[in-house]
């Protein structure tokens, strides 16, 4: 199942063919392939262990697969995963933003411009504890990280859950214009039709295997839907399920 | 103050600092009991060192590091709690430790003693408080991160067992030391209270690892005094030390939230 978005002379960013991921004897991922151009916007759908976490740490590189992955040469991915775990370690903003300098000193945004990349005041936050963050602060703070060393990709795992609806809406329009302004490729994971809809130009619809792959306007077709969550479905906006 | 208790209470400062900042990520990584029984594993290696005569600290960190290298192993292999392997390992090793120890060496063993420190155990204190300083230095980010997201961390293309395989290694260095003064039934306390009294009252990383550090050190200090005074073992007055500082601090910040 090789789909294409595109004619070949076009500018991939991300070849992925015959992906398949065992884990535990278990096929989680089987026989994937999809391409993806550069500075679009990919929404991946799917029900629950669908395997599209799994998509993303195979797309990074984290866990064994087979078939082939390829990122166009010297890419930089940035990435926010589904959870973080903060606890109760003292940490401020700026010390967490910092390690990302440390980790990758060329070309890295200081603390301070990513922070208001990403809307937030660097005066009022980057001494606050990350631990008392709201949600929503929190969850820019993680796209500040991602986007610290200038990123040709960002991966987004759900990257507004437990997120209120206003900030949610802000992460997306601020997402948008990151995209936008620095041509920058977005993959995320969403079950937000809205979502889908109004963000993303290209949708692939996961069950275990490839069961869409293409434009993101599809996600209003209910025959499509029924194919990837069963009959019965309608997918709602995280609006109208309130 | 005679020279032997100079050489204690040296011992004592670098024992707590190293303990006490290399307890900071112990207790962040909620080991803080590992920590404690780990040390305990310590206690056959003394025994070897005691039997056929050579410096108590290499017996001690061959045991501690084995055994933390054993832990991770199977940590990775299994996918068992860290708990569970430590408290398995760690009750085996004290009954082989409490046997194979001759009976006048156990008390010492178990709850430490400044009143033969020597200039060799001092300068092994200093060198080795400052290397386990030092790497715990260089690697404290990253073990955060991968506190706070093995993934994250991952994808900057950070080797995170790896890097917990150092610290655990840097861990046995500073219990190992620590032995000599508080003994390794008393040792994990160097490891956890001085750094949970740090979190209760600091608001970023670097204040909590220094003042657990500092804090440390305070309590071997007047552990070390205390017990030269008083001609009681330095293990137990170490931990009466650090326990009232902790009850201080959470005193001061309980009257702070009531106050208005």
């Amino acid at each position: 199942m090789n789909q294409s978005i595109k004619d070949d002379t076009t500018d991939y960013i991300l070849e992925v063919s015959n992906l398949t991921v065992n884990l535990q004897n278990q096929i989680i991922l089987d026989n994937i392939s999809f391409k993806l151009k550069r500075g679009t916007t990919l929404a991946i759908v799917g029900p629950n262990g669908a395997g599209k976490t799994v998509l993303f740490r195979a797309l990074l590189n984290l866990l064994p697969y087979r078939g082939k992955i390829e990122w166009s040469k010297g890419v930089k991915i940035g990435y926010v995963p589904q959870r973080v775990s903060i606890g109760d370690i003292p940490i401020s903003v700026q010390e967490f933003l910092s390690f990302k300098e440390s980790s990758n000193m060329a070309g890295c945004l200081g603390a301070q411009d990513c922070l208001s990349l990403v809307g937030l005041d660097s005066g009022q936050l980057s001494n606050k504890e990350l631990r008392v963050l709201s949600g929503g602060q929190l969850q820019r703070v993680l796209i500040a990280w991602a986007i610290a060393d200038r990123p040709d990709v960002l991966l987004f795992d759900e990257p507004t859950a437990g997120v209120d609806l206003d900030s949610e809406e802000a992460i997306y329009e601020m997402l948008n214009r990151l995209e936008k302004e620095n041509q920058i490729t977005v993959l995320l994971i969403s079950h937000d039709i809205h979502v889908v809809r109004d963000y993303s130009e290209y949708m692939l619809a996961l069950n275990r295997s490839v069961i869409y792959f293409g434009g993101s306007e599809k996600i209003a077709d209910p025959s499509l839907l029924e194919k990837i969550y069963g009959s019965g479905t309608v997918m709602k906006t995280r609006k109208e399920r309130g | 103050m005679t020279e032997v208790s100079i050489f204690s209470l040296v011992t004592g400062i670098c024992v707590g600092l190293s303990a006490g900042y290399l307890g900071s990520l112990m207790v962040l990584k909620k080991m803080a009991l590992v920590g404690d029984a780990l040390s305990h594993v310590a206690l056959p290696g003394l025994a070897l060192s005691i039997l056929l005569g050579f410096n108590p600290f290499l017996g001690a960190f061959a045991f501690l590091f084995g055994s933390a290298v054993i832990i991770w192993r199977i940590e990775r292999v299994t996918k068992l709690s860290i708990e569970t392997i430590v408290g398995a390992l760690f009750t085996l090793a004290l009954a082989a430790g409490i046997l194979m120890i001759p009976e006048p060496e156990l008390l010492e063993a178990l709850f430490g003693n400044i009143t033969n420190v020597s200039l060799t155990d001092t300068a092994i204190a200093l060198v080795v408080s400052a290397i386990a300083i030092f790497f715990t230095k260089t690697i404290y980010s990253k073990i955060v991160l991968g506190m706070i997201s093995e993934e994250l961390a991952k994808s900057t293309g950070l080797d995170v067992d790896r890097t917990n395989l150092l610290y655990l290694l840097l861990v046995s260095l500073a219990v190992a030391i620590g032995i000599r003064i508080v003994g390794t039934l008393l040792v994990g306390f160097l490891v956890v209270v001085p750094a949970a009294t740090a979190k209760n009252v600091s608001s970023n990383l670097f204040r909590y690892s220094i003042l657990s550090s500092i804090l440390g050190s305070i309590s071997s200090a007047s552990g070390v005094l205390l017990s030269s005074f008083l001609g009681l073992p330095s293990g137990p007055l170490i931990v009466l030390s650090g326990i009232s500082i902790f009850l201080i601090a959470v005193l001061a910040r309980w009257l702070r939230i009531q106050l208005p």
